[in-house]
């Protein structure tokens, strides 16, 4: 393999070669510096005259004495069934001390798009035991669901009683994990690990691990390793793969990052204008495929800066997954666990996933039932706080006293506390049944003769 | 163009960086298709420079270099148009994707073409013209049954015409001869038609018809005409998806095309899967039957993206040419938009506002242009309605592409977050939103719905008005120190949001609400403040016109299909209620 030596200029995370052979646009890249280290890179632009690589380390060290040899091929990850249980570097490289992966496959990381065409509807209810998820923002196999999240709030906790406690009523298969850490914390990182231990998740899991000591340009493609190596398990393999990725918006940072380096126009609040793309091809790569026995789910974990989940990160990607699971400081200011704030969260494909034959038959309409009567109870909150509570009307107060209800009982849980879909339903009907029934107007007069607890005691006694 | 002249000329590859690549020595004019690279990948001239041809590549362009080949096609991005459109699913440059799955897998690999037509199925083509008729360019010459719908067979719009040779039915492929002029032209089911300039028609018409789509809020209060543009901004989750599917079930239109530019994977599955199980309820035929789609998801080729939007309308202008009315979906011209920009920033073209190129407005104009109510050169009357989605950053409405699109649109319905979040669906405000058919579409509600209509809806749009101004006293005092009538608008308002304005597009029943039925709830909602008013000036309280019992049982005629029954029980009820009250 040729070597040039004809670094023109290093900026940022960013290397610009001259005079080269034609080169490949997105071929990988080794770049040797003068003490021997070995770097890696990709191509961004590619011409006659000049190609700019990428970095995916510290540039440190590189400089016009360095060798550039590029190697006449894309990125591609090395997979093989040997990877459960192991722990990969961000950039994927073993860091558990345990054999290099014997490759079944070297797979392209960026992934070709599922044809839509080829996709099967997701509909398998998945049940996390999280009433707030099951009863109202239900997660099916093979979704992208992301939790928005802020800095001091227990994001992480929700994410691993999800990774503990998912199942699908009725199947035995289980879950695979893939589980990549984007820029965060050895602390965060070994509090995941710890638990994955001690529940014996770590078998079945694959961890990439980028920390927030490591360059932040590897962490552009740690989570593309980690989507390759889920979907190897998942379609190859035939497992059902939950990936939770975290944290995105240190991913975000990173893409920001070396959009100013190639001194782009940057898009809104500096962020790359195509950042709306460049996450849509991490985050659809989740689904099933029609007569391919395996499934992606993706939780992508973020924290909204400033709390603001109008800033760009968490905005585009609630344009692309489908729903978003939104952790609350109120709530979590209450002491009230999980602080899920089911007001702006939302499931897409719930719809698909419950239901008579999924849940219960009753399962919409008492969700949309719950949110209503929350809705309006949580609206009054603000009222009351200028008029006071006496200026209510009888109505208005039932619904208020809902709303308190509903984040002390549906809201709050354990944090091992697994509910079924079932005792999530019904504890859903035992506090609307604080309300008349005639205010119960999403629901249709059949449900309610079946399930609200008047009639069912009636029924029973 | 139908057969440029065979400009073969080759160039090499200069430079790549990601979708737009730059050759030279190559013959080339704007928007002439090209093959780059040995993979011969699909691109378009979108710059020249001197030397130097600017191409957008339709695929990705990982691995190419410098030096490879590029030859033009001489020929513009076009769409093959004839029998077996409709029920296809297509990529942004009309790539069936069932095909790319028997011929690549289960997922999307490059340097793999597909015509958009089956040029191997054979269709039973009827003539409707004779030996001898004089036809000129547009004139249908003969029909295909194609699903349920009628597929007519027209002279392309741009042949000179003349009079017929030969012309005879039976069993054809798209390419084979059905028809020949005396001066030899030969006639063939298959058009090519550039998917960048508008198809011609005779004359452009004011659009006076509603396009009923089973949505109340839509009919009812901000209606589209046939032919008219509506754009549907939201922020991420407040429902522009859903609305847009709804209004592709559920529409009165002949024709569908859905184009999911941009979106989710998922979503277009969703359709596939739905629609063949569902009933138009005008034909009772599968909805598919009379849909195209077209699929460039968020994770496709973004060049690609920003040609889907084009194609999908020269799709719908085609069959409107035909005299169908035709309504098309785009979700999201957001996408659409993103993709100009990034490619425009690729090109290092100045940036207008928000990195938006300067043309933003330009293309989004002429593009909903491209909608309306024509006469087309045969004669027949069709349509294209287009409804666009938009998806503002943050939710915020100022942003270019909303303030582009609402300046051309003529209907605008504004989605808002804080309905969605507290599951007001459709949630569309009612405050913001408007049309600007009303009064053209004024006589037709009279004469097909009722003269009563047009006061009703004046009187709801009343109503939530009023509702709004007293919210903010309510929201300062309370609502118990409302004079007494005040309460009760407030409760009629209420009546109006949950029983009409809400309307769940997962129900079975209410996910469709027929025009007289839209007009049946109305009017009980009306009666109810009618009596109320009535009581009221005999001195009745606010706590027993509100406590009437019967009206809590209205909202359940939505999930009822023959509701009438129930409906009139509930009436009757109610007035029974109001004379006790009287009576005591
Ligand atoms: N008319 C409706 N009836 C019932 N539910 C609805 C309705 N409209 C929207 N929803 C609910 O809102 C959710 C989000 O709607 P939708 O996917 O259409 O949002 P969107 O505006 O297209 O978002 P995005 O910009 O992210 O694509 C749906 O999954 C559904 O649960
Ligand atoms: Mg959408």
């Amino acid at each position: 393999m040729k070597e040039y030596r004809t670094v023109a200029q290093v900026a940022g995370p960013l290397v610009f070669v001259e005079k080269t052979e034609p080169v490949g646009y997105s071929e990988l890249v080794n770049i040797v510096t003068a003490d021997g280290t070995v770097k890696r890179g990709q191509v961004l632009d590619t011409s006659d005259e000049i190609v700019v690589v990428q970095v995916f380390e510290t540039t440190a060290g590189i400089g016009r004495d360095s060798g550039i040899r590029f190697t006449g091929e894309t990125i591609k990850m090395p997979v093989g069934k040997d990877m459960l249980g192991r722990i990969l570097s961000g950039g994927g490289k073993p860091i558990d001390g345990g054999p290099e992966i014997v490759p079944e496959k070297r797979l392209e990381i960026t992934g070709a798009a599922i044809n839509p065409y080829a996709r099967s509807s997701p509909e398998d209810f998945i049940q996390t035991g999280i009433s707030t998820i099951d009863g109202t923002n239900t997660l099916v196999r093979g979704q992208k669901l992301p939790i928005f999240s802020a800095s001091g709030l227990p994001h992480n906790d929700v994410a691993l009683q999800i990774a503990r406690q998912a199942k699908v009523p009725g199947s035995t298969e289980e879950f695979a994990v893939v589980f990549a850490a984007m820029g965060i914390t050895r602390e965060e990182a070994n509090y995941f690990m710890a638990d994955f231990e001690k529940t014996g998740a770590l078998e079945r899991s694959v961890v990439f691990l980028n920390l927030a000591d490591d360059p932040a340009v590897e962490r552009t493609i740690t989570p593309r390793l980690a989507l390759t190596t889920a979907e190897y398990l998942a379609f190859d393999l035939g497992y059902h793969v939950l990936v939770i990725l975290t944290d995105m918006t240190n991913y975000c940072e990173a893409l920001r990052q070396i959009g100013a380096a190639r001194e782009e126009v940057p898009g809104r609040r500096g962020y790359p204008g195509y950042m709306y793309t460049d996450l849509a091809s991490i985050y659809e790569r989740a689904g099933i495929i029609k007569g391919v026995k395996g499934s992606v789910t993706q939780i992508p974990i973020l924290t909204m800066p400033g709390d603001d989940i109008t800033h760009p990160i968490p905005d585009l990607t609630g344009y692309i997954t489908e729903g978003q699971i939104v952790v609350n400081r109120e709530l979590h200011r209450k002491g009230i666990y999980p602080p899920i704030n089911v007001l702006p969260s939302l499931s897409r494909l719930m719809n698909l996933g419950i239901g008579e034959g999924h849940t219960r038959e009753d399962h919409k309409k008492v969700s949309d039932q719950l949110y209503a009567a929350y809705a309006e109870g949580n609206d009054l909150r603000g009222l009351v706080a200028i008029v006071g509570k006496d200026a209510l009307s009888e109505r208005d107060r039932m619904f208020l006293e809902f709303a308190d209800l509903f984040e002390d009982r549906f809201v709050r849980q354990g944090l091992y506390e697994d509910r079924s879909i079932e005792e999530t339903l019904d504890l859903g009907w035992e506090l609307l049944s604080t309300l008349p029934e005639e205010q119960l107007v999403r629901i249709d007069r059949e449900l309610i003769q079946k399930y609200h607890p008047k009639y069912r005691k009636k029924a029973q006694g | 163009m139908e057969k440029g002249k065979e400009n073969r000329a080759q160039g090499v590859l200069k430079r790549i960086s990601g979708p737009v690549v730059t050759a030279v020595g190559l013959d080339a004019h704007m928007y002439d298709v090209v093959k780059v690279g040995n993979e011969e990948l699909m691109g378009e001239v979108i710059k020249i420079q001197g030397e130097n041809i600017i191409i957008q590549v339709y695929e990705d362009t990982a691995g190419i270099r410098p030096g490879e080949p590029v030859g033009n096609t001489g020929l513009s991005l076009a769409v093959e148009l004839g029998p077996g459109l409709l029920t296809s699913i297509y990529d942004g440059i009309q790539r069936p994707l069932e095909v790319l799955v028997d011929k690549m897998g289960n997922f999307i690999e490059r340097g793999v073409s597909a015509p958009g037509l089956s040029h191997e199925k054979k269709w039973e083509f009827v003539p409707t013209v004779k030996q001898g008729d004089e036809v000129k360019a547009g004139d249908i010459i003969g029909t295909v049954q194609e699903t349920n719908i009628v597929h007519k067979i027209m002279v392309p719009p741009r042949a000179k015409g003349g009079k017929i040779k030969k012309i005879s039915g039976g069993s054809f492929t798209v390419d084979e001869t059905v028809c020949v002029l005396e001066d030899g032209t030969e006639i063939a089911m298959l058009q090519r038609w550039p998917v960048r300039v508008p198809r011609p028609t005779k004359e452009k018409l004011n659009p006076d018809i509603p396009l009923i789509t089973g949505q109340r809020i839509l009919d009812g209060l901000f209606p589209i005409a046939k032919g008219g543009t509506a754009a549907i901004p939201g922020p991420f989750g407040s429902g522009k998806t859903v609305t847009q599917q709804q209004l592709a079930k559920w529409s009165d239109a002949e024709i569908v095309v859905y184009i999911g530019c941009g979106e989710r994977g998922n979503e277009m599955t969703e359709v596939l899967t739905e629609f063949p199980e569902l009933e138009d309820p005008k034909t009772g035929k599968p909805l598919m039957e009379r849909t195209v789609l077209i699929a460039n998801t968020s994770n496709m080729p973004v060049a690609a993206r920003e040609a889907s939007v084009y194609t999908g309308i020269t799709i719908a202008e085609y069959f409107r040419d035909m005299g169908y009315d035709v309504s098309l979906m785009a979700d999201s011209t957001s996408r659409w938009a993103e993709a100009m920009r990034e490619i425009s920033s690729r090109l290092e073209e100045m940036p207008g506002e928000e990195g938006y190129p300067a043309y933003l407005a330009a293309r989004l104009s002429e593009f909903y242009e491209r909608a309306g109510r024509v006469i087309s050169l045969n004669g027949e009357g069709g349509s294209v309605s287009v409804i666009g989605a938009v998806s503002p950053p943050g939710g915020d409405f100022s942003e270019p592409v909303t303030q582009n699109t609402l300046r051309i649109v003529k209907v605008f319905w504004a989605l808002d977050a804080k309905l969605s979040q507290r599951r007001h669906f459709p949630a569309i405000n009612w405050l913001n939103s408007y049309s600007l058919y009303l009064d053209a579409l004024n006589e037709w509600y009279d004469k097909e719905v009722s003269p009563e209509w047009n006061p009703l809806r004046a009187w709801a749009m009343g109503v939530l008005q009023k509702e709004a101004e007293l919210q903010e006293i309510v929201q300062l005092v309370g609502s118990d120190a409302l004079p007494d009538e005040e309460q009760v608008t407030i409760e009629v308002a209420r009546m109006i949001r949950e029983i009409f304005l809400q309307q769940n597009a997962y129900d079975a029943v209410d996910t469709f609400c027929p025009m007289s039925k839209q007009y049946d709830m109305m009017k009980a909602i009306k009666h109810y403040a009618d009596l109320a008013r009535t009581a009221q000036t005999g001195g009745a309280t606010p706590q027993q016109v509100i406590g009437i019992r019967s009206k809590n049982e209205l909202p359940q005629i939505k999930f009822i299909r023959d509701y009438e029954p129930e409906l009139a029980k509930i009436m009757k009820d109610m007035e029974a209620e109001f004379d006790a009250m009287r009576a005591v």
